[in-house]
């Protein structure tokens, strides 16, 4: 990823120039995107929507079936789908900066997994059934598994391929604890089958409403730690000799993951590769630097998740593809295809 | 390795006290009349025969338990053809079938692990990290949920999805030979991608296929009979054998392509043919008992941990999985209740401790 010099080391003066320009371009196509793909969220589904429609129950809210199916079912789910996007974009673009690793991911590193075994347990041994109550749980297992992940991987010598065994086995414990109690409580298995999927279907206004306020620290703190992260980019000796304070970096980084990463999974369950795919995608277009990634992951990203979500209403109509599981098989053949490049490039 | 050397009682002129002087440890050869020549590991030797007793006490002590509860004596009796007639009905027809799917079935994945992390070179390169697993899964549930299949078609769904997955994982990883991590993390992103099928197809059932579904994907030993034993049988029957042939120059592979090269080992057609069979074998297991977790993981470390000797240890390794299977099922109805959770829950419950562990205690050694 590092094979270009970042901007500052460019010797061409016409060359960053021209880059600034490309980059802020693409940042305005990709929130044109957004934008396309909101109104397409909010329009496709079992019933469509026209956009006239759509407009009219935004603006105008008469109360009749279509201004219903708007308001309480589709917009939620569109602004549920937008952060929770952007929040695991961030996250992935945070986590492949701070391990310096191509394949890291929320998911691929078992944090939702660890965030969904905190759920579940708060479901069947405690009772909990709102939302407020588990994004609590959810932050725990985030936390607990980001560390654990982290330690467990080698911290200082932590190469791609370890940390993603160490994620990969983690969330392999995980996956079976949560089978376990499952099978003892067939109750929590019914409600926990559609929640483990990872989906935007349930979403409401009282969902986008608890979840945002976590998620949007997330991010404000994901994007403070881009400048930071970009001196760690070059190594710890050289991010020290810059001045960079490494500790405070990486706290306030897994701060930011534990928050973006266990809000999106305590309100739609886990989503898996969203943050793998997107930063990869992103870099091609901006290089390294990661105060460019991040805001461009966090536009990005929800292109994805809505994307997806759209794609798997359209799929199964009328039935639908769960969110989680369209992101799952997209993203395995990406996943796939990095892991096969000639060389995984070191980030 | 042991650095400790032990003394040779045997024949001190032989080449193989020569080995043993130089590894620090117990090899004789016997050899026959005939020419043939086997070498003995003595500590590995001890160490099979361990595990068969503790594969074999188990059995006894699990077909003891259960509603109508029998002592080992009673159980040997039995399945020496002297007990009651209702004795032989509750041992032979409803509780054998249950011990030899165990014993194979955790044979065939302590074989099958043992394979996967020799040719991965890792320690975690077993079927639940690699995909094999999720991919009978998915076989085994999409049988299930769309075409509520019986037990036979079930089984038939993840023996097919395991060998497909097992394909298209070889054919991802290969660019010109299989490489240790690339078929890792091509195995890690299979998995992910089949167990998002899994849960898709969880949705899908009804909450006694769910049930049904999440109790088969822990893995279980319960109700089996003997159209499970059969099958499962053969296919052991054929491929451990065949597996073991080739474990000296899997050992070999262990010090990497070129050094197995020189030394005239086949390079490709050893990893193709056994990891064609490692994968039969865990397609046939998960057919017969569900994917249970961490036996193909653990087995083999733990035999190789007590053998104390290099290279994949298939024999000891299947040995150990048998046992530890049967011990698992056993352990797991004198805990939770008969039947209450199936044995998956609890050989999840001990691999994932272990496992964590190796990771913890790896890290420093860069083995993983």
């Amino acid at each position: 990823m590092l094979v270009d010099s970042p901007p500052e080391a460019a010797n061409a003066p016409a060359a960053p120039r021209r880059r600034q320009i490309t980059r802020s371009a693409g940042l305005v196509a990709s929130v044109g995107a957004l934008v396309a793909v909101t109104a397409l969220g909010i329009a496709v589904g079992a019933k469509q929507v026209p956009l006239d429609q759509v407009w009219h129950a935004l603006f105008h809210y008469t109360g009749d079936d279509t201004d219903v199916v708007v308001r309480d079912v589709r917009l939620p789910r569109t602004l549920l789908g937008l952060l929770a996007g952007a929040a695991l974009g961030l996250a992935g673009t945070v986590m492949q900066a701070l391990t310096r690793n191509p394949l890291a991911d929320p998911g691929v590193l078992g944090i939702n997994a660890g965030a969904s075994a905190a759920v579940v347990s708060a479901i069947s041994f405690l009772g909990i059934t709102s939302l407020t109550g588990y994004v609590w749980f959810a932050f725990l297992g985030a936390a607990v598994v980001s560390v654990a992940v982290y330690v467990l991987g080698g911290t200082r010598s932590a190469t791609p391929v370890r940390l993603a065994l160490a994620g990969t086995a983690l969330s392999a414990v995980l996956i079976g604890y949560i089978n376990a109690v499952n099978l003892l409580d067939t109750a929590a298995l019914d409600r926990m089958r559609f929640w483990t999927v990872g989906s935007l279907a349930s979403a409401t206004m009282t969902t986008v409403r608890e979840v945002a306020p976590f998620l949007l620290v997330g991010a404000v703190l994901a994007l403070a730690v881009g400048r930071p992260l970009n001196a760690i980019a070059l190594g710890d000796d050289q991010a020290r000799a810059l001045g960079a304070r490494l500790t405070r970096t990486r706290v306030l980084a897994m701060v930011a993951v534990t928050l973006l990463c266990g809000g999106a999974t305590a309100a739609c369950g886990p989503i898996v590769y969203v943050g793998l795919m997107v930063p990869h995608v992103v870099r091609a277009v901006t290089g390294p630097d990661l105060r460019w990634i991040l805001p461009y992951s966090a536009v990005l990203s929800p292109v994805l998740l809505l994307g997806a979500d759209v794609l798997g209403r359209v799929v199964a109509r009328p039935g639908e593809i769960q969110v989680g599981i369209v992101t799952a098989v997209v993203g395995g053949p990406v996943f796939i295809y990095l892991v096969r490049r000639r060389r995984m490039a070191q980030l | 390795m042991s650095s400790t050397v032990k003394t040779d009682t045997g024949r001190n002129d032989s080449p193989a006290a020569g080995e043993a002087a130089r590894t620090g440890r117990s090899v004789r050869a016997v050899r026959t009349a005939g020419g043939l020549s086997v070498r003995l590991d003595v500590r590995t030797l001890v160490v099979c025969v361990l595990l068969t007793a503790v594969a074999l006490s188990a059995s006894v002590l699990l077909i003891g338990t259960g509603d109508f509860p029998m002592g080992p004596g009673d159980v040997l009796a039995t399945l020496t053809g002297s007990g009651t007639a209702a004795q032989e009905f509750i041992v032979n027809d409803l509780r054998l079938p249950r011990v030899l799917v165990g014993l194979l079935a955790g044979a065939a994945f302590g074989v099958a692990g043992a394979v996967f992390q020799a040719v991965s070179r890792n320690p975690l390169g077993s079927p639940d990290v690699l995909g094999f697993s999720q991919g009978s899964t998915a076989g085994a549930l999409l049988v299930l949920v769309f075409f509520q299949g019986g037990t036979f078609a079930i089984a038939a769904g993840s023996v097919v999805g395991g060998l497909v997955t097992g394909l298209a994982i070889f054919l991802l990883a290969w660019k010109g030979g299989i490489h240790g991590y690339r078929f890792v993390l091509v195995g890690i992103g299979a998995a992910a991608m089949l167990y998002a099928i899994v849960l898709y197809l969880m949705t899908k059932a009804n909450i006694v296929e769910a049930t049904q579904a999440v109790t088969w994907m822990t893995g279980t030993l319960s109700g089996r009979d003997w159209d499970q034993v059969w099958p499962l049988a053969i296919v052991c029957a054929l491929l451990i054998p065949l597996s073991l042939l080739y474990g000296r120059p899997l050992r070999m592979l262990e010090m990497g392509d070129d050094a197995a090269y020189a030394l005239g080992v086949p390079v490709t057609r050893v990893r193709v043919v056994l990891l064609a069979a490692a994968v039969l074998l865990v397609a046939a297991a998960t057919a017969a008992a569900g994917p249970i977790a961490f036996l193909a993981l653990t087995a083999p470390q733990l035999a190789r941990r007590l053998t104390r000797s290099p290279g994949p240890n298939l024999l000891p390794a299947a040995l150990m999985g048998a046992a530890l299977l049967v011990t698992a099922d056993w352990l797991s109805q004198q805990i939770f209740g008969a039947d209450q959770l199936p044995v998956g829950v609890l050989t999840g419950l001990l691999g994932g401790g272990y496992l964590l562990w190796l990771l913890a205690s790896q890290r420093k050694a860069g083995r993983i």
